[in-house]
């Protein structure tokens, strides 16, 4: 039972962590709503001045705009697929008892610990590189002429590499639900004429489906994020051809040196990323009641 | 039908040999029940038969057919788990139907067999609920429903109603029984209740460490229990084992008596002894009597009435043609 008294001493308690977060979470956010309403280019700071939308109408009509959005929606729906498919395969693997069941999970998991932009260049330079790169040396094995992935196909360079990165959690996720799985329902279903794939398909997939929800979830938020990879691989070149929403928020900052723009950017990259939890809440996020 | 023979089926689990070699003829359209104590493989025994389980040894025949080597949808048995194993994500009609569906039935079809179905079970009123929304008898007539649409060769009961409570175990003891007079399929129920053993049955397989200590009819097994193992299993509250010099002089190494073959004398009688608890049932009450140099204890059904406290003395007289000789080895003689 917790009196008035009580109550209120737990406010008072709490109150410093409250605000220092609170204080933590309002100052970038009013500082970029602030920079975005106003010219503000580091290398011309004299010329100063609020602008209403002007540096919003300059970011959404600029003409990478539409192509970093589709770029982005690619990027991340690619990366959801390869993980979500791929993590229920290598899930449905190791929960069975496999031999060295043990190390190989632990290998498995393995690319989670590696820092994105150290995994970001191994890939680049140990993988996809044509000329030193193993693929390469793959394709010059069995008489091929070597692919220049990064230059040909960057956008599906770069899903590989973050899919890579993001496979180890999706799989954990669905190794855990895999596993409290009850298996007298699949042996029911035995019982009752239900072939393996037919078992997965209508007792599996569904008992799966609140993970699969969750692993969508989080890893949509911090896919709308991705810069790393593509910072220290392609560029978002050749072209714009990998150039993201964040990625061009990033060029406007830190190229061409346009904070205004810049955080204006910003500010539609959280409006729509706003847009897309939405959607997705709606979308499945229903499976996440009962 | 549903006739399934077991001949010399074994199974080991690694070095552990869970089922020796054994022997077994379920009739068709019997109800057969296996007992006995936890651990003793009879949720093994009866998931081979199932063919969840493969055979280390031995063949089983469905019907005079080999189906040692099937699979357990091609055997044409339903099981019911003892956690009903219901698919959550289901409505209560699709998972009645499951098996239908998975078996190619149209639609119209399936939905008539599961109405036929919902009918019998009185779940006509949650056809559109889940699982989750029911109660656990509800679920377990459910369990049951799924069974019954496929017109199974036979039944296999694993302990089904061990998560209800009393008085909804006793119901559904009764609509299962129904169910066995209506569709005379062949059941096969794993229980360790007596009651619900010696009520259902019409041939119980005890079985101890995997192996089959006696084969009968509940009657049978009460009055002609073959070894001691099963005289001590079968009958509540359990019968009471004499040793030593009155049992040579009944003529056995071993001679036992049940509660109620043994009648209570405040003063006359052959045993005598003291009593310690009384268990008060109404209709009757069974003490339990101590310090009789016989046993270490001896439990005797008395009246209802009988008014008999802690630390009296009592004597005791068995029915003469009611008690059971084992010799040394613990077989009947
Ligand atoms: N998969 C398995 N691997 C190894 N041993 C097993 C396995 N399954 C069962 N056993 C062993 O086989 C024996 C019989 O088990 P079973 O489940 O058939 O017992 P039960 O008679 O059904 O008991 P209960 O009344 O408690 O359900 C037990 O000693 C158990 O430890
Ligand atoms: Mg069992």
């Amino acid at each position: 039972m917790s009196t008035q008294a009580s109550r209120s001493a737990a406010r008072t308690m709490l109150s410093p962590a409250v605000i220092l977060l609170f204080v933590w979470m309002i100052v970038p956010l009013v500082l970029t709503l602030w920079f975005s309403f106003h010219r503000y280019n580091l290398l011309t700071p004299e010329r100063y001045g609020f602008i209403w939308f002007q540096n919003y109408a300059n970011f959404v009509t600029s003409p990478d705009f539409w192509g970093a959005i589709v770029n982005t929606l690619i990027l991340v729906l690619g990366v959801l697929f390869i993980t979500v498919v791929g993590g229920i395969l290598i899930a449905l693997l190791i929960d069975r008892p496999i031999w060295g069941q043990g190390p190989v999970r632990i290998l498995v998991i393995s690319p989670f610990f590696i820092m994105p932009p150290v995994a970001a260049l191994v890939w680049k330079n140990m993988f996809f590189n044509p000329t030193n790169g193993l693929f390469a040396a793959a394709f010059h094995a069995i008489g091929l002429r070597p692919y220049d992935f990064l230059g040909q196909a960057p956008l599906a360079s770069i899903i590989v590499i973050v899919a890579w990165q993001w496979l180890p959690f999706a799989t954990l996720i669905l190794l855990t639900a895999l596993q409290s799985l009850s298996s007298e329902q699949l042996e029911a279903a035995e019982m009752d004429g239900a072939p393996p794939v037919k078992r997965f398909w209508y007792i599996v997939l569904p008992h799966l489906s609140r993970a699969i929800t969750v692993v969508v979830l989080i890893q949509t938020i911090f896919l709308l994020g991705i810069l790393v990879e593509i910072l220290v691989t392609t560029n978002g070149g050749p072209g714009t051809q990998s150039t993201t929403l964040t990625f061009l928020v990033y060029k406007e900052a830190l190229l061409n040196f346009d904070a205004g723009k810049a955080a204006a950017g910003g500010v539609v990259a959280v409006i729509l990323a706003n847009i897309v939890a939405i959607f997705l809440m709606r979308a499945i996020g229903k499976n996440l009641d009962a | 039908m549903g006739q399934i023979t077991l001949s010399k089926v074994a199974k080991r689990f690694g070095d552990a040999e869970v089922i020796p070699p054994l022997d077994l003829i379920i009739d068709d359209g019997e109800f057969v029940v296996f007992v006995g104590p936890s651990g003793c493989g009879k949720s093994t025994l009866l998931r081979l038969i199932a063919g969840l389980e493969d055979t280390s040894d031995g063949r089983i025949l469905i019907d005079g057919k080999d189906a040692t080597a099937l699979g357990p949808a091609q055997r044409g048995l339903a099981m019911v788990f003892q956690s009903y194993a219901l698919y959550p994500h289901m409505s209560v009609r699709s998972n009645i139907a499951f098996p239908l569906k998975m078996a190619g039935l149209d639609k119209a079809e399936q939905d008539r067999r599961v109405e036929g179905a919902a009918k019998v079970l009185n779940l006509t009123n949650y056809l559109d609920r889940r699982p989750g929304q029911l109660s656990g008898g509800q679920r377990q007539r459910v369990a049951i429903g799924r069974a019954i649409v496929r017109e199974p060769a036979a039944f296999l009961f694993d302990e089904p109603l061990s998560n209800l409570d009393a008085a909804l175990r006793v119901g559904m003891r009764l609509e299962i029984s129904e169910l066995h007079e209506r569709l005379k399929t062949t059941m096969i129920y794993v229980t360790h209740d007596q009651v619900e053993a010696m009520t259902m049955a019409d041939k119980i397989v005890v079985l101890n460490a995997g192996r089959i200590e006696q084969v009968g009819s509940p009657l049978e097994l009460y009055r002609t229990p073959r070894n001691l193992f099963v005289a001590g299993f079968i009958g509540s509250p359990k019968m009471s084992f004499i040793t030593g010099a009155e049992a040579q002089k009944a003529g056995g190494a071993t001679v036992g008596v049940r509660p109620e073959h043994l009648r209570v004398s405040p003063s006359e009688g052959p045993w005598r002894g003291t009593v310690g608890v009384s268990e008060h049932l109404g209709s009757d009450t069974f003490f339990h009597v101590h310090d009789t140099g016989l046993a270490p204890v001896i439990t005797v059904r008395a009246d209802g009435e009988v008014a008999l406290s802690h630390g009296d003395t009592v004597h005791l007289t068995p029915q003469a043609d009611k008690i059971h000789r084992f010799d040394q080895n613990g077989l009947r003689i």
